[in-house]
Parts: structure tokens; C-alpha cells; sequence
């Protein structure tokens, strides 16, 4: 059993584009166990800090550490981007995929991606042409091709936010067994209901900075930061 | 047993690949082969000495740069200056006299130019360059063109124009652009008799012995280049200049009038 | 408006007796232009594929110059072949002269730069799509490359039709590296350019009526191969 690639530590790290400052100086310690989620308002730089620490952003200073081998940080990590990417096949085929990229034959494949769509409702799905579903079938689809390998750390950027209440609903599920049974997750959210329902820890971002960070209970009841404060308030903020 | 016989077999597959399909590259003008000459000549061939003769028809000049390039076995062409210019430069081995016809001139039968009235082929060229009648010429450096040149020459015209359009094609490319433009055309007898296209032409004017038309078969040099199929050539010479041959050329006619003169002698 | 007439009872009357001649200049032209469209695919697909997700120095350049490639005049590459496949050229020991060998070789090079450049095209902007999933996943180069030539296959048949259409439909250079001769060389377009310098338009224009026929024949068999009308997938 190979080690953890958890905890993963941030040291100053900043992300420039075309000369403008999306992100940091952000230094922080994503530790093992339980649901992180990270709130701020619109252009803060949520999504930024997801795909940063997820490594598919190149960062302009500074370091991002995970532990163990280069090879095996990626390999235990999944993303579920905010507008799931379907790829142009089934959707058995697709919750597939990350098994085939293993090595793994066609048939065991797809047999292991028919029990996780099942898991996530979309058992009567398995043939449809994945680019055809609804937003809240696609979002299902990427969470269960994300699950599919078992990733000890789970990134979501906003997985719920076209969806409806049941399908939000459905998902909030799914993340929370994920969780129960061992999953890291780190997602990113507007709903200020799913944050306080399923986060352990609140990271709030704001103008590219990590300005809050705090247990739920500690945040929702007294949250330290000016910001953080006047958000939960429902105040737009400067 | 079994041994034996496979051998047998491939000994006879053997005998019989080796015996008849021989193949060989015979580059001829356009002016030949739209004469519809070869159509007789080739079945025969093949059935008398076993060598199909794989013709590549293009202009005088792209038949000359091809077997000197070695790309074809041996070349036969109407364009004797050119021939003996080829022939010096070591292309090829001799030039062995087949068989002639005659250039005629054509020209929209309303005959603006007055052609037919003309008392020699020069002088012909000469009404037509004088009335500025639209003449096609094959500007293609082929035996047609350089025969048409002469002409010029005779005349002592040096064409040029509106009147005068260098299609350089070959002979039915360029009678298409004559009937097209009921224009003046120099070209053999052959493909004109043999031309589906004649539209308002007509031949107006022939018998001068300036329009003799001689076509010549020269064999690529296997000195210079040692993969022609020399011995298969010689073979085919052999056959163009015997009288099964001259049968058959003597007795192609188009339209009941016979086409070509056979001229061969013996070497 | 005769000759046009003409030309299709012509070519309706031949192809309804399979009349052999045209039986055997249509299997060459299948030959050789599907086997062009064959090689051709097998180059210029992985090429497009490759150059829209590998990122390099030179990598704009290269594709201008490809996509300038789809203009290479045909006759002007059928003369380069000639002269590197003439006896007197470098290559001319290959006796390969006059045979379909050379024309699929001439048609080949033709038609590469067209089908590696719309190939390039529709991968490009699949790419663009899968390009944060296929990372997030860990996909090596050689598994993104497949699973975007997979997943674009509809495209990339739509450039290799592409490529088929213009090699069929091409003249200019099998005329010189080939030679149009009878029984050996002789293919639809050269057989037309033949029967047109004979005068005779009405076999001409048969001729061409059975090419038109010929390229629509194989484009909808291969839509229908591939069922791509299936239900609204098109």
C-alpha cells in the first residue's frame, strides 16, 4: 500500500496572467481527512486556488508540495471541473475511460463503470451519447469517472451550481459516502446551505488571497475576517 | 513424389512467364497515335513476338528527352533534324525509316484566307499570314510544329500576333482549339481523318512534297543506358519493317482512303 | 447540350454492360486513388492529431506551411516525381516509372497536406475541449493523441473523404509519372483527357459522367459504413 500523498503544502504561491495578480501570496497546509470548502464571492479566485493545487495551473511563484513520487501525486487526485467535460463517447464508455488509461481490459472496465454509474443514478443511461445528457446527468457522470479510481483527494469546482434540488441532492449524497469512506475532497461553492452542510473546514477566498480559514462551526458562528463576515451576511463586497 | 511434381510445376510457370509476357516502353507522338494506327499495329505485335508494347503517347520533344533519360526503350517520332540532333548526342543507336504520310492544311471550310486557291504549301502560309487568319499552331517543339515552322520559314513570315495562337498541346488538343475558333491548322493526315470533332473544319490544302511527313523508329543506346530491353527492340524493329507490317499499315484506311505509305528498307 | 446528353446514354450504356475497358480503367482508379487516400491517411492523421497537442518552437510555422501545402499545384509535383523517378534520377533504379507505384506516390503527396490539415483542424478544437480533462487524468501523450483521433473520427473521415475526392479526381500528375498507358496506367481522368484530344466529347463526357458517379458511390458507402446519419448524431 503505497503511502499518502497528503498533507500537501503551499508556500507563496502566487499565479500571474498577463501581468494581473489571480492568485496569492497563498501559503497554507491541506491536511488529511474530511470535506474542505472554499468560499468567496465571484473572481476571487477559487477555481484558481482548485486547479493550482491541483497542479493543471502553472504557477508564477513559489511551490506547491505534495508527498511521495511525481508520478503517483496526480494519479490520486481527481478534478470535476465546473462545467463537466464529456467526452464524445457513451456514457459508459466515459465513467470508463480513467480505467482504460490504467491498462485496464475493455470488458472489467466498463463492468466497474456500470456499478459506479449505477451508484450515482445513471444505471439507465449506460448508451446514451454522454455530450446529450442534462447538466445534472453531466455532473453525475464527471463525479462518478472521478471516483472511479478511488483518489485519496477529491477536487469539485462548484458541482452544483446549474443544478436543481434534487440533483444537488443526489450529489450531496454521493459526496459525503465519498467522504465517509476515506475520499479528501476540496470543493468550491456559492451555496452557503451545501457549505454548511458539508463542510468540516471553510477556506475563504478573497481578491486571490486566502483570507479566512477556519473549522465549519467556527466559521459559520464567528468568522474572523471583515470579509468573511460581511459575505455570510449576504453583503455584496467591495 | 510430391517434390518432383511442385517442381514441375514451377518449371512450367516459369517457362510460361518467361515466354510471352514481355513487356516494353515505346514512346510515340501524338500525331501517331492519334491516327488510330496503333490500335492495329499492337495486338498483332503481341501475338507475333510474344512483346506487349506499352505505348506512351506524347509531343516529339517529351518523346526525345524520354529516351534519353532511359525512361523508355526506344522512341518513334516524325521530326528528322530532331531525330539526327538525338542521334548524335549518343541517345540512341539508329533511326530506321517506318513509314510516311503528309501534312495537310485545315481550315474553316468558308476558307477566308483563300488556301485552297494557293499553288504551293508555302504560299498557303503565306495567304493565311497575309489575311491574319486565326492559325493554331502545336508550339510544342513536336515533328507537326517544326514542319509548320519550316513552312513559315518558306514564306519568310515570322508569325506573330493575335492571329497566330501557340496552343502547345498535342495534334488533338490543338485541332479541338482550331474547330473551336475556325481557325487554320497544320497536322498529319492521319489524325485529322481520324478526328471526332471536325465540326465547320475541312482540309483545304495538300500535295505539296515540302508537307512529306516521315515517322522513324530510333532504339534508346544500351550503351548509355544498359536496363533497356535491347534485345526486344530489336525484335519489334525487326517486325515494323517486315511485310506482315506493311500489310497491316498499308491497309489501315480511315474514311476508305488509305493513310500511310510504308517506306521501310531493309537494313 | 447534345454532347452532354450524348455523354450520359454513352456512360449509361457502359457501365450497364460492364463494357471491360471501363471495368478496368475504374478498378485502376479505385486502386490507386484509394491506396493514395490509404497512405495519405496514415500519415497526415497521427500528423494532425500530433501537431494540435504538441506545442514547440516552430509549431505556427509549421502549420502555415502545411496548410500552404494543400495548394502544391498537382502537375508541378507530378513533374518533381518524374524527374526523381526517371531513370536518369535518383531514385530511378527503383524502375518504378510508368507504374500505379508511382502515381500513388505522386497522389500521396498531393493530398497529405489536405487531409493532415483539416485532420489538424477538427483535433485542434477537440483538444481545446478534452485538454483539462486528459491532463487532470493523467493522460500520456501517446493516450491523449488516441483518445482524440477516437473520439474525432468522424472528422478525420471527413478529411480523408476529403483527400479521396481530390486524388480521383486528378489528372495532371499521373499523366506525367504514369504515362496513361493502355492496360497498364490508363485510369478515368487520363482516359477523359485522352478521349477529349481526340475530338471524341461524347466518350469524354461518358467517362466523366462514370468518375461523378464513381466519387459519390464510395462517399456514401463510407457514410453508410459508418453510419453517420444515425439518428441525430450528424
Amino acid at each position: 500500500m503505497v503511502g499518502s500523498i497528503l498533507p500537501a503544502v503551499l508556500h507563496g504561491v502566487e499565479l500571474r496572467r498577463g501581468g494581473r495578480r489571480i492568485l496569492g501570496p497563498v501559503s497554507l497546509t491541506l491536511a488529511a481527512g474530511g470535506v474542505t470548502v472554499v468560499m468567496g464571492p465571484n473572481g476571487a479566485g477559487k477555481t484558481s486556488l482548485l486547479r493550482v493545487l491541483h497542479g493543471i495551473e502553472r504557477i508564477t511563484a513559489g511551490s506547491v508540495v505534495w508527498q511521495g513520487a511525481q508520478a503517483q501525486v496526480r494519479a490520486r487526485q481527481a478534478f470535476v471541473f465546473q462545467a463537466p467535460i464529456m467526452m464524445r463517447r457513451s456514457v459508459l464508455d466515459c465513467i470508463a475511460y480513467p480505467l482504460r488509461l490504467d491498462g485496464m481490459r475493455r470488458a472489467p472496465a466498463r463492468a466497474r463503470a456500470a456499478e459506479a454509474a449505477a451508484r450515482v443514478g445513471l444505471g439507465g443511461l449506460l448508451g446514451q451519447h454522454a455530450p446529450f445528457l442534462s447538466g445534472g446527468e453531466k455532473q453525475k457522470l464527471a463525479l462518478a469517472r472521478a471516483l472511479i479510481r478511488a483518489p485519496e483527494v477529491l477536487f469539485l469546482d462548484e458541482p452544483c451550481a446549474n443544478l436543481d434540488g434534487r440533483a444537488t441532492r443526489d450529489i450531496e449524497a454521493i459526496l459525503l459516502a465519498a467522504r465517509d469512506q476515506g475520499t479528501r475532497i476540496v470543493m468550491s461553492t456559492h451555496d452557503l446551505g451545501q457549505a454548511r452542510r458539508l463542510a468540516d473546514d471553510v477556506l475563504f477566498v478573497y481578491e486571490g488571497r486566502v483570507v479566512d480559514a477556519a473549522p465549519r462551526a467556527a466559521f459559520f458562528a464567528a468568522a474572523q475576517s471583515p470579509q468573511a463576515q460581511a459575505y455570510l451576511k449576504g453583503d455584496l463586497l467591495p | 513424389m510430391r517434390l518432383l511434381a511442385l517442381a514441375f510445376a514451377a518449371a512450367t510457370l516459369f517457362a510460361a512467364a518467361s515466354a510471352g509476357a514481355e513487356t516494353l516502353n515505346l514512346a510515340v507522338t501524338t500525331s501517331f497515335a492519334n491516327s488510330g494506327l496503333a490500335e492495329r499495329l499492337l495486338p498483332q505485335i503481341e501475338a507475333d513476338t510474344g512483346i506487349t508494347v506499352q505505348l506512351l503517347v506524347v509531343g516529339t520533344g517529351q518523346a526525345l528527352a524520354l529516351g534519353a533519360a532511359g525512361d523508355v526503350d526506344a522512341v518513334l517520332v516524325h521530326a528528322r533534324a530532331a531525330e539526327e540532333v538525338w542521334l548524335a548526342a549518343g541517345h540512341g543507336t539508329h533511326r530506321r525509316e517506318i513509314m510516311y504520310n503528309d501534312f495537310v492544311v485545315i481550315g474553316p471550310a468558308a476558307d477566308p484566307a483563300g488556301v485552297k486557291a494557293a499553288l504551293n504549301a508555302a504560299a498557303a502560309f503565306g495567304a493565311i499570314a497575309a489575311a491574319q487568319a486565326p492559325f493554331v499552331s502545336r508550339g510544342d517543339d513536336s515533328g507537326t510544329h517544326k514542319a509548320e515552322l519550316a513552312l513559315w520559314q518558306a514564306v519568310g513570315v515570322a508569325p506573330a500576333g493575335a492571329w497566330y495562337r501557340a496552343v502547345g498541346q498535342g495534334m488533338g488538343a490543338a485541332l479541338n482549339a482550331a474547330a473551336a475558333m475556325d481557325a487554320y491548322v497544320l497536322a498529319d493526315r492521319a489524325s485529322w481523318l481520324n478526328f471526332g470533332n471536325k465540326r465547320d473544319l475541312a482540309l483545304l490544302f495538300s500535295g505539296d512534297p515540302a508537307l512529306f511527313n516521315q515517322y522513324a523508329f530510333l532504339p534508346v543506346n544500351p550503351a548509355r543506358h544498359p536496363h533497356v530491353k535491347a534485345a526486344a527492340v530489336a525484335r519489334l524493329e525487326s517486325w515494323l519493317t517486315a511485310d506482315r507490317a506493311r500489310a497491316l499499315i498499308e491497309g489501315y484506311v480511315i474514311d476508305g482512303q488509305p493513310v500511310f505509305v510504308f517506306n521501310a528498307r531493309p537494313m | 447540350m447534345n454532347d452532354i446528353l450524348d455523354g450520359l446514354w454513352q456512360a449509361a450504356r457502359l457501365v450497364a454492360m460492364l463494357d471491360s475497358d471501363l471495368v478496368e480503367i475504374t478498378a485502376l482508379s479505385l486502386r490507386v486513388s484509394l491506396g493514395a487516400t490509404l497512405f495519405a491517411a496514415l500519415i497526415g492523421l497521427p500528423l494532425g492529431a500530433w501537431l494540435a497537442v504538441n506545442r514547440f518552437a516552430l509549431r505556427r510555422l509549421v502549420i502555415a506551411v502545411l496548410n500552404a501545402l494543400m495548394g502544391l499545384p498537382p502537375v508541378a509535383v507530378g513533374l518533381i516525381v518524374y524527374v526523381l523517378f526517371s531513370r536518369s534520377g535518383p531514385l530511378g533504379v527503383l524502375g518504378l516509372l510508368f507504374t500505379p507505384t508511382v502515381m500513388v506516390i505522386a497522389q500521396v503527396i498531393i493530398i497529405t497536406p489536405i487531409i493532415a490539415s483539416i485532420a489538424h483542424q477538427a483535433i485542434r478544437e477537440l483538444w481545446a475541449d478534452y485538454h483539462d480533462l486528459l491532463i487532470s487524468l493523467n493522460a500520456s501523450r501517446g493516450q491523449r493523441i488516441r483518445a482524440l483521433l477516437w473520439d474525432g473520427r468522424r472528422a478525420l473521415l471527413t478529411a480523408s473523404l476529403a483527400g479521396f475526392g481530390r486524388a480521383i479526381g486528378e489528372v495532371g500528375a499521373i499523366m506525367i509519372v504514369g504515362g496513361n498507358i493502355d492496360h497498364a496506367t490508363r485510369v478515368l481522368t487520363t482516359a477523359i483527357a485522352l478521349e477529349t484530344g481526340k475530338g471524341e466529347f461524347g466518350m469524354a463526357l461518358a467517362l466523366g459522367f462514370v468518375l461523378i458517379g464513381l466519387a459519390v458511390a464510395v462517399n456514401l458507402t463510407v457514410h453508410r459504413l459508418s453510419r453517420t446519419e444515425r439518428g441525430s448524431r450528424w
